[in-house]
């Protein structure tokens, strides 16, 4: 109990640096899904209050079946909540998409297996209308963002796991939308891929300064990664704690054995229990 | 190579010897009463050993003896002039054309009735229905129908054929097809709607791709049917060329060993067709990605 006040006095305070800076790239209102199926209804998404400034990078961990792939697939207009409010830079989340404000990246790779990984990559911008000449650059661009140059030609059974996730995450940064969606990405990778991907990842957010909403069910990397920390817990799917935090942009592998990493992911930890608790 | 040979060749040889075996064993069988008949009336006498020769080669069994099949085969395959009537590779090629010509047809009409299918909900439950029947009606019934009526406007010869061969084979491509066109993974369509795709984009670029190994699945059923549709269609013609007249005049004239030369020759262009529509499959594979087996 004590923690979960603790965390909403924190999300009171951010809320008002978010609107210092007023650059809020999602905002969600009392954000309710529910899925009416054969079993009756299943309430994904309860009362979701939520802001996310451009440039953070937000990971939003919890249990199955909390909610986190629902809430993803609601900003980029996969699903339609059945109540409150969410804008997507200021749009509607369908006109965000319509504008192609984001790239998702789902936790299989989901790579066109007849295309070879640059016509995976180049797959939005065949779509967007962009010039062969603007594609074959970007194409470039982006591989060698995510260290894949020299893999064009391959094709995804060719790559491992961890090379097909990142030939994945190319083609959601093609096409230069600022915000980034991540479902689970590296969920199914080994831990030493993971570690890799991870470092990776943080490197391209501070080239790129995009926003990454980023699903996992680790409580380290969700650490290592983020700017702000978003705890959920099911049945219904909700938000019980909102963490910033306090590690610096510069973040070394290491940083992990820090006391203040350590310190976030015991907060992290807590409200996971705390959610858990509600239940019994 | 020796996984191959304990895979494959060494089981299909056991059956074939099986049913080889078998088919001698029958035609002993049917072709005794018969020869048993005439030496009786002839007055002969033989040894067991000449008795099951003598069944095994008369000039018209009532069940030919693979050797017999073999040789009638062999000589009207490969030791006849092109322009003979008694050409087996003469009678195969006609009825090969009205095959590839009622196949390119039935796999267009597939191919289109699948994608209206996919694209139009009314037509998903309103065409479906008369497709499965148009199935049901035995094609024996229907293809004297077919070639009386197209006669009757002016049309004979190779398009009738085609036609009924058109009948059978676009059925396996529309529904293969429809199948292959709704086959693409959830996170594939949906990874569509996040680049704001347009249905034609989504088509192309996703249905299409994703199709196209069911396409190929479907097209080597669909080109064996169109095989027997071809057949069929040479039997209530008369038709004077074609494996199925072949077949025709052979029952009037109880030349069974003609008969089954030519079953033979049909069989063998059923597996020419089906092995060349699986080749083009597996280079069309290969060209797009798919990884060797
Ligand atoms: N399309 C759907 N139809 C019905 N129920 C769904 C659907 N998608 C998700 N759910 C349910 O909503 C809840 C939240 O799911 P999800 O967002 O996938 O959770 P998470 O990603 O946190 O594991 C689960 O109980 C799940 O079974
Ligand atoms: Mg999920």
């Amino acid at each position: 109990m004590m923690t979960v006040k603790r965390a909403y006095s924190l999300e009171a305070c951010i809320g008002a640096e978010t609107d210092l800076t007023a650059d809020t790239v999602i905002r969600a209102k009392g954000l309710d899904l529910t899925f009416q199926t054969g079993d009756g209804p299943v309430h994904a998404l309860s009362n979701v209050d939520l802001d996310i400034g451009k440039g953070e990078f937000v990971s939003f961990i919890g249990p199955s079946g909390c909610g986190k792939t629902t809430f993803l697939r609601v900003i980029a207009d996969l699903e339609q909540p059945t109540g409150g409010t969410i804008t997507v830079n200021g749009m509607s989340p369908e006109e965000a998409r319509r504008r192609r404000a984001y790239g998702y990246v789902f936790q299989a790779a989901a790579l066109y297996p007849w295309r070879t990984i640059e016509k995976n990559v180049a797959l939005p911008l065949e779509i967007m209308g962009v010039s062969a000449a603007e594609q074959r650059e970007r194409v470039k661009r982006t591989l060698d963002l995510v260290n894949l140059s020299g893999f064009e030609k391959k094709f995804p059974w060719q790559l491992s796991g961890g090379m097909q996730q990142r030939a994945s995450i190319a083609r959601a940064l093609a096409f230069d939308a600022d915000l980034l969606l991540m479902d689970e990405p590296f969920g199914a990778l080994d831990e030493i891929v993971r570690d890799h991907l991870n470092e990776q990842l943080l490197e391209l957010w501070a080239r790129t300064n995009k926003t990454i909403c980023f699903v996992t069910h680790s409580i380290p990397e969700a650490v290592y990664l983020s700017t702000k920390i978003v705890v959920m817990s099911p049945r219904p799917g909700r938000v019980t704690d909102v963490i910033v935090s306090t590690l610096p942009k510069d973040r070394p592998l290491d940083i992990r054995e820090s006391p203040e990493f350590l310190a976030i992911a015991h907060r992290v930890r807590e409200g996971l229990r705390a959610g858990h608790s509600y239940e019994d | 190579m020796t996984d191959r040979l304990r895979d494959k060749i060494i089981p299909v040889t056991a059956i074939l010897a099986a049913i080889v075996v078998a088919w001698y064993a029958g035609s002993y069988a049917m072709n005794a009463p018969f020869q048993r008949d005439l030496d009786r009336r002839a007055g002969v006498t033989s040894t067991t050993w000449e008795f099951v020769a003598k069944t095994m080669s008369q000039p018209k069994p009532t069940l030919p003896a693979p050797h017999q099949v073999a040789v009638n085969f062999v000589e009207n395959t490969f030791f006849r002039k092109l322009s003979s009537n008694r050409s087996l590779v003469y009678h195969a090629a006609v009825t090969l054309s009205s095959t590839v010509l009622g196949f390119a047809f039935g796999t267009i009409l597939g191919i289109a009735i699948a994608v209206c299918i996919v694209h139009v909900v009314t037509l998903d439950r309103s065409l479906m229905p008369w497709i499965i029947t148009s199935q049901t009606i035995p094609i024996l019934a229907l293809a004297p129908m077919i070639i009386v009526v197209l006669a009757a406007v002016g049309i004979t010869g190779l398009i009738p054929k085609a036609l009924i061969s058109t009948y059978l084979s676009f059925f396996p491509v529309a529904v293969g097809m429809v199948k292959g066109l709704r086959s693409p993974e959830l996170t594939h369509l949906d990874l569509m709607h996040t680049y704001h795709a347009s249905p034609g984009q989504v088509f192309w670029k996703l249905r299409v791709p994703a199709s196209v190994p069911f396409l190929f699945a479907s097209m080597k059923v669909a080109v064996a049917a169109s095989l027997v549709g071809a057949i069929v269609g040479e039997l209530p013609t008369g038709a004077v060329a074609g494996i199925g007249s072949k077949l025709l005049s052979g029952s009037y004239y109880s030349q069974t060993i003609d008969m089954f030369a030519a079953l033979v020759a049909g069989s063998v262009v059923a597996v020419l067709l089906v092995s060349l529509v699986g080749l083009a499959g597996r280079i069309t594979e290969r060209v797009m990605g798919g990884r060797p087996a």
